[in-house]
């Protein structure tokens, strides 16, 4: 049960982020826009990692691998998320 | 998701100053959230709590419109926090964060601190503080969760971005109005809030009719009360 559950949660996050997200909205966001319409983005840095491979969720530049990106990313997020979790957590045996 | 510029604050919005200070809130708040993360989790819930980490990452990049040229997405707190409580979903917000700066380029190096500050920290604390106001009627129905979770995120999302709006008025370079930067802010933000509070309200609906056991703001709960249509 709980394995089938997490499974779940694992699968419906990959295919978010794999092939749901090719429908995802390209306009800028809230902030984005706010920022963009008053002039603040003006005073935006490139961000210092904007060369590496999966800058902007693409991969080497090319958006038709977004969804590649996103997976790699949930894979990334659930690794480093549940391994620092997993080691927080109060031990069974601690009790 | 081609759009150059990433989806959370930039570098360079912030003077140098403002965006340390937010990085020594970050560091405290997140010490802090680690410190008492621990008491909320065990075999059954560590595992959740990554997978909500992931579930955050893959819905932050699903923009969805809200008005013509602007669009929004999810920012995570109240979802995270209802589920799995507020100090892990601190974490949870703060990891995807952490990955979408570093391994994505969304959201400035500098920028950060602030970023978690408004994201992880004050979206994930007023949209827990928000859905245990609503606890009673969280546990009423289905149909009460779905409202506390909606209401909750809402909120998350509306004091998140005055996140942003405070520290601009702190350090922001441009010299915008406050008011004029509150405004336009706040305005969209109550729009994206409503998409915001719309998959918060189905996803914690779906994880409380699989696993109302999981569910943090249910615990204490009796099963069947949940099972409630």
């Amino acid at each position: 049960m709980n394995k089938r559950f997490f499974a779940w949660f694992a699968v419906v996050s990959l295919v978010l982020a794999g092939a749901v997200s090719y429908f995802a909205d390209s306009d800028p966001d809230g902030l984005d826009h706010v920022t963009e319409q008053h002039g603040i983005a003006e005073h935006a840095r490139e961000h210092p990692l904007a060369g590496s491979p999966l800058a902007d969720y693409a991969v080497g530049g090319d958006d038709r691998f977004t969804g590649l990106a996103g997976v790699l990313g949930v894979v990334a997020t659930l690794a480093l998320a549940g391994g620092l979790f997993w080691l927080l957590r109060k031990r069974s045996d601690v009790r | 998701m081609s759009d150059p510029v990433a989806m959370h604050m930039s570098d360079g919005l912030l003077d140098a100053p403002t965006s340390l200070l937010f990085v020594a809130v970050a560091v405290v708040g997140v010490g802090v959230a680690l410190a008492k993360a621990r008491g909320d989790l065990d075999d059954r819930t560590a595992p959740l709590a990554g997978l909500v980490a992931a579930f955050v990452f893959a819905t932050q990049m699903l923009n969805f419109p809200v008005l013509p040229g602007v669009s929004g997405h999810l920012l995570g707190g109240a979802l995270a926090a209802i589920l799995v409580g507020p100090w892990v979903g601190a974490l949870c917000v703060t990891i995807v964060l952490v990955v979408q700066s570093l391994f994505f380029a969304d959201g400035g190096v500098t920028a950060l601190g602030a970023n978690i500050t408004n994201m992880a920290l004050i979206g994930t604390a007023v949209g827990y503080l928000t859905a245990v106001a609503l606890r009673k009627l969280a546990t009423r129905n289905k149909g009460g969760l779905a409202a506390v979770a909606f209401v909750s995120a809402l909120v998350n999302t509306v004091l998140a971005s005055f996140g942003f709006v405070l520290e601009y008025a702190i350090g922001g370079q441009g010299g915008v109005a406050f008011g004029t930067v509150a405004a336009a802010v706040l305005g969209v933000h109550v729009l994206i809030g409503i998409g915001e509070g719309v998959i918060t309200a189905v996803t914690v609906t779906a994880v409380a009719s699989a696993r109302p056991d999981l569910v943090y703001l249910l615990r204490g709960v009796p099963q069947k009360l949940e099972l409630k249509a």
